[in-house]
């Protein structure tokens, strides 16, 4: 079998019962997604584990190389659907790094607007899964209807609920719509009081305590030699977000709180993001209030489309342009580059190497969920099938990102 | 050329002399290319070392670069915790791919190296269960391969694939390494 997690036993000298194989998943509802988990029993005790995944494998980056770079932002969405700008957000940052340019002021605020939307949508499921997964339904439904409001600001700016591609090369797709900013301050002015209410439904249900705290508990040393990152490894007491420690966009200019616990249990694990909601909704703020005028979209007829669509119409070169970008996309300078992004999940790196063509040579996605799923051997005193659940939802896995 | 560059190329320099070989400073990863034997000492190295604490793996990639020979690499992709800077490190691997497993550095390494065992048939010795991780047990070669059809091989519960018998590999996952 396999190198898996060896759990020291309760009563050594109990006698040895036969061990039982049990196959949790693929199709589960606690498992999130398509995950099998090959667990070996003995009576209650989970003895070893054996993710088995790849039941999503779409081979996304095997489809990249022979896309142009444009069209690998439809892909981008399908790793983590629950929060697909900052999938787009990482992707377009290592493009542009090869390219040698940066967005236009106003569209990094809106993409970074976008992610930090995208993160509260990414973090309310897990607000409100978790507690289901351990019994606790009625946590789910509220972060649903707050969730349908953050479904709904996408869908103003982008015309999509779920799969925006919403970002280009080069900045965003378009300008924000009308009437867009009294219907974000309203969710902003809502959504704090509403992060309250789920504590409150959830802080005082002694079940989940019972079950949260004390269970799964990942060391920080556990943690960095797993490869964890993001709010998993947060909640183990390490303070690393790439957001503040290697700030790209313009998270430099904000002011926000990086959130670590001490503890590293699945109780950490979901109160981390919890608080990270807040934090969150703080960046959106500051995005609102900061934003300037301005373009878009680079004025860079090479890589972007005209701003102005208008051109099209009335310029040979314009016309030319667009076709050519359409049609063919545009060349990367040979090179590579490996950049890392805070997705809600963690660390989310694009390594891209150009042959200098207008598709990759190699595009390599390290998925935050992929690794932190290896979290299930770091969960050291998970002793009972029960808390493996707990476990399991506490590390917030999205299938579709374990599986590219 | 910044502090840190300097300090990262000088320890190496002195640890290693001049078996590796610096590719320069881009977008804010240091390069450098190490002999496959070299691998998993440099890895050592770079977590161990006091001053450089390499201690998080972010990644490991496979890449094909065929038809250039050797066809294969190992991209490896290390963070510091407490510096905050990154180390990719390439290693060009022949045909058949092999390089030592990284597993008793980083035992996050276990399942990207499947990734790549799984993808590329880079072959990581001395990993303690190298099976296929994301394709089904049974499946034949490797998928991420340059030429390998993007579409698969053609049979029955594939019939928009390309023509031609999918290509038998060795099982070197089962055989011991001579």
């Amino acid at each position: 079998m396999t190198e898996v997690t060896e759990l020291s036993w309760p009563e050594a000298d109990a006698p040895h019962t036969r061990e039982v194989l049990l196959n949790l998943g693929p199709q589960h509802p606690s498992t999130h997604g398509v995950l099998r988990l090959v667990l070996e029993l003995d009576g209650e005790y989970v003895a070893r584990v054996d993710p088995h995944i790849g039941y999503l494998h779409r081979g996304t980056e095997k489809l990249a190389e022979s896309f142009t770079y444009t069209q690998i932002f439809p892909l981008t969405d399908r790793l983590d659907y629950l929060c697909p700008p900052s999938n787009n957000l990482a992707f377009a940052i290592a493009v542009e790094k090869l390219l040698g340019i940066q967005a236009p002021i106003r569209a990094q605020y809106i993409r970074v607007l976008m992610a930090e939307l995208a993160r509260i949508s990414g973090h309310l499921m897990i607000t409100g899964a978790l507690p289901m997964d351990l019994g606790a339904m009625t946590a789910l439904l509220y972060a649903m209807r707050e969730r349908e409001m953050v479904m709904d600001l996408m869908e103003m700016i982008s015309g999509a609920r779920m799969h925006t591609s919403f970002c280009r090369v080069g900045g965003v797709r378009e300008d924000l719509p009308d009437g867009f900013f009294p219907k974000i301050r309203e969710f902003c002015d809502i959504f704090p009081n509403r992060i309250r209410d789920y504590e409150r439904l959830v802080e005082n249900n002694r079940v989940f305590l019972k079950r949260t705290q004390g269970i799964g508990v990942i060391s920080a040393e556990d943690g960095i030699d797993l490869g964890l990152s993001g709010p998993n490894l947060r909640a183990s007491g390490v303070d690393w977000d790439i957001r503040r420690d290697e700030p790209y966009e313009i998270y430099d200019r904000l002011d926000f709180n990086v959130i670590t616990r001490d503890e590293g249990d699945c109780y950490a694990r979901w109160r981390c993001r919890v608080e990270e909601m807040r934090e969150s909704v703080r960046i959106i703020e500051q995005c609102l209030d900061q934003m300037p005028e301005g373009p878009f979209q680079i004025d860079m007829p090479t890589v972007a489309f005209p701003v102005d669509k208008d051109r099209v119409h009335c310029s040979m070169e314009a016309l030319i342009q667009h076709f050519d970008l359409s049609a063919y996309g545009f060349k990367v300078p040979k090179g590579e580059v490996y950049s890392a992004i805070e997705a809600p999940k963690g660390e989310l790196g694009f390594y891209i190497i150009s042959d200098g063509s207008q598709k990759p040579f190699r595009m390599k996605v390290r998925a935050p969920s992929f690794v932190n799923l290896q979290g299930l051997f770091g969960a050291s005193n998970a002793r009972f099938l029960a808390d493996m659940i707990a476990v399991l939802g506490s590390l917030d896995p999205v299938m579709a990102e374990v599986d590219k | 050329m910044s502090v840190e560059t300097t300090l990262i190329r000088t320890l190496i320099a002195e640890r290693f002399g001049g078996a590796i070989e610096e590719l320069g400073f881009s977008h804010g990863v240091h390069a450098f290319a190490a002999p496959l034997d070299m691998v998993v000492e440099l890895c050592r190295f770079l977590k161990e070392h006091p001053a450089l604490r390499f201690d998080f793996l972010s990644d490991i990639c496979g890449v094909d670069h065929y038809p250039e020979a050797p066809r294969y690499e190992a991209v490896y992709h290390l963070y510091s915790l407490p510096n905050k800077w990154r180390v990719r490190i390439k290693c060009r691997l022949g045909d058949p791919p092999r390089v030592p497993s990284v597993t008793g550095v980083w035992r996050t390494a276990n399942w990207h190296e499947r990734e790549a065992w799984d993808m590329y048939g880079i072959r990581f010795e001395g990993h303690p269960d190298l099976r296929r991780i994301y394709m089904w047990e049974g499946f034949e070669g490797f998928p991420q391969r340059k030429d390998f059809p993007l579409r698969g091989y053609k049979d029955k519960l594939n019939p928009f694939g390309a023509e031609g018998p999918p290509p038998t590999q060795p099982d070197l996952a089962t055989k011991d390494i001579p």
